[in-house]
């Protein structure tokens, strides 16, 4: 035992990486550890929702109907119930996580890229440049996230790309505004003086220099952006502006029940049970990550 | 109060007119990018092809953007928000500002619910860190920003109204009806609330001047509430001003469910109706709403901020 003490100790210090300590601090945190694992079972669902839950020839897994079996309460056949066309709940709700996934990651990506572009243009150059993005951030973000959403919603028409944009624009905002933040003290840092004098041109500087830097920020931005176009997508849902149905979006589902859910508690309940656990994971997540990354709180 | 906060409340005052025209501006764009031409809607999709065409003139439908774009601004400012389409065509500002005080008053019953559950529970949680209450705290702060507002009003309506039968389901006709709606918006700004009177207080908490007040041989008591809280509050009064825009949005969801005869319902049943012009002005006077708030939490702020009041002085 003491020996192999002995040993480690004198080994040269190994040099941890940046990534690698962030990661052990974000491991110790159970809560987010808890988010993270949930993302991943929530992911593995959505790849294999047509093995989950399968369907026939002519009609996917969410939308078998079956007119004998309708508001069924949770049973053996249907751990969840059935909703007003006798289709399993559980399997609704295994595919909707399909929807989304896919409006949270291509709502922050296409966000993200924006913002990112925004943000560094306008902490980077400053004066005029930054002025004008930034009233233009000011003004949307005037506008009640939700109200933005609907007002485009309204204008689009229903559909999954359409609820995309809608919930997009409003979250651009946010990430211009985190990137600006890093970049504007970043840019006055000695290693970008740096690069400038071996010659480096401002799109290197900012690629190559400034946003590495200002990951942190932007990834913890990204998960509570991609919890918040989830509620979004699933409220314009909810009003009947997003996703059309007989798709299995739970905040269509949510709409679907508004009609029976009074006598039938079941097919309200899962339906936003399944957002909720969603939405918490990847809040769980971002608190953690936002922690694992201030350097405030390293030992 | 002294001469100068007036100069910072015209400072602001001014910097709010711009972001209002640009409001004005997307609201206005989004409503003209949208599909269907406002005189066949108003006429009918069996109206004579001349008589469109002369409506659309009358209208002004045939001009650029930017005239049209200000020609409303003009009306806007003499609260002429164009006539309903739908039946039986009242003008758009007699429909909303029938509807708008009862969403306000939603909204302010649910600012004063966050508050009233965010700054205790905050500072309890804060005070006492990492005792069962605080997580307990924090799991419920994390609930509440996750929970679908819509959702939380289902559930609340199956729970006080069906099972229980405490509260009623729907309508606004008095203090009971008031209860659930203003919890189910307040939820998700109460959690935010806490949460950041939280973290606030535990980085004051760590500053000089508390241990400074604590060798004095303060009480306790005096310590978190005259001297901590009085800094922490700071930043969580700016969380209330921009939850209020939250709040409103959530108001639209809720309405629809708990059947209040609010601005947000409304606005809802217009965008399913394809009522553009009420779908405009409804989601205009949130957006001028939110902005007042704002403005009045940044004068707020000028007065209990001395480091923001002295540089006007």
């Amino acid at each position: 035992m003491s020996e192999n003490n002995i040993t480690v100790a004198a080994k040269p210090k190994k040099k941890r990486s940046q990534a690698r300590d962030v990661w052990r601090r974000f491991r110790r945190n159970k809560t987010a550890m808890v988010g993270m694992v949930i993302i991943i079972i929530l992911i593995l669902t959505a790849i294999f929702a047509d093995v989950l839950a399968p369907g026939t020839e002519t009609h996917p897994g969410y939308n078998l109907m079956n007119w004998r079996n309708t508001f069924e309460l949770p049973s053996r056949d249907h751990p969840l119930g059935t909703d007003w066309a006798g289709r399993d709940i559980l399997s609704r709700i295994i595919h909707g996580s399909r929807i989304s996934l896919q409006v949270g990651f291509v709502v922050v990506g296409i966000a993200m890229i924006l913002g990112i572009i925004l943000g560094a243009v306008s902490g980077f150059y400053g004066g005029i440049a930054d002025n004008i993005i930034m009233r233009i951030v000011d003004i949307i973000l005037a506008i009640p996230n939700i109200l933005l959403a609907i007002s485009l919603a309204a204008a689009l028409g229903p559909g999954l790309v359409n609820v995309m944009i809608a919930v997009g624009v409003g979250t651009v905002p946010a990430f211009a505004r985190v990137v600006r933040a890093s970049v504007l003290t970043l840019r006055e840092q000695e290693f970008v003086e740096a690069a400038r004098a071996v010659g480096a041109n401002d799109i290197r500087i900012i690629f190559r220099h400034i946003l590495p830097n200002c990951l942190a920020p932007i990834i913890v931005q990204a998960t509570l952006a991609m919890a918040g176009a989830i509620l979004s997508a699933a409220g314009l849902s909810f009003l009947g502006l997003g996703i059309e149905r007989p798709k299995p979006e739970w905040g269509t589902m949510l709409n679907e029940a508004q009609a029976d859910f009074l006598n039938y508690w079941h097919i309200s309940v899962f339906p936003g049970l399944a957002i909720v656990i969603v939405v918490l994971a990847l809040n769980m997540m971002g608190d953690g990550l936002r922690d694992a990354f201030d350097p405030r709180l390293k030992k | 109060m002294n001469f100068c906060l007036y100069k910072y409340i015209f400072k602001r005052l001014g910097m709010m007119v711009p972001v209002l025209l640009g409001v004005m501006l997307i609201i206005f764009f989004i409503n003209h990018i949208t599909p269907g031409d406002p005189a066949v809607i108003l006429l009918g999709d069996r109206a004579d092809i001349q008589d469109v065409e002369n409506l659309r003139r009358e209208m002004g439908l045939n001009d650029p953007f930017f005239v049209q774009f200000f020609r409303y601004v003009g009306n806007v400012i003499r609260l002429d928000f164009g006539t309903s389409f739908v039946p039986p065509h009242r003008t758009v500002w007699e429909e909303i500002s029938m509807r708008f005080p009862t969403t306000m008053q939603l909204a302010a019953l649910s600012v004063v619910f966050a508050i009233l559950m965010g700054i205790p529970l905050g500072i309890i949680s804060a005070t006492k860190q990492y005792s069962i209450f605080d997580n307990i705290a924090t799991v419920i702060g994390l609930l509440g920003v996750s929970i679908p507002n819509f959702w939380q009003g289902m559930l609340f309506i199956m729970l006080f109204s069906v099972t229980l039968g405490w509260l009623p389901a729907a309508g606004w006709s008095g203090p009971q009806t008031w209860i659930l709606p203003a919890i189910t918006i307040g939820t998700s700004s109460a959690a935010v609330i806490m949460r950041m009177t939280r973290s606030t207080m535990l980085e004051v908490v760590r500053q000089d001047y508390i241990r400074t007040a604590r060798a004095k041989g303060q009480k306790e008591s005096t310590v978190i509430y005259k001297h901590a809280l009085k800094n922490a509050l700071i930043p969580v009064v700016t969380v209330v001003g921009l939850q209020f825009g939250g709040l409103l949005g959530g108001a639209v969801l809720t309405e629809t469910i708990f059947s209040i005869p609010g601005l947000g319902r409304y606005v809802v049943q217009a965008v399913n109706q394809r009522d553009y012009p009420t779908v405009l002005g409804g989601v205009l006077l949130m957006a001028l709403a939110f902005s007042f708030v704002n403005l009045l939490v940044d004068i707020l702020y000028a007065f209990i901020d001395p480091r923001i009041r002295s540089q006007y002085k």
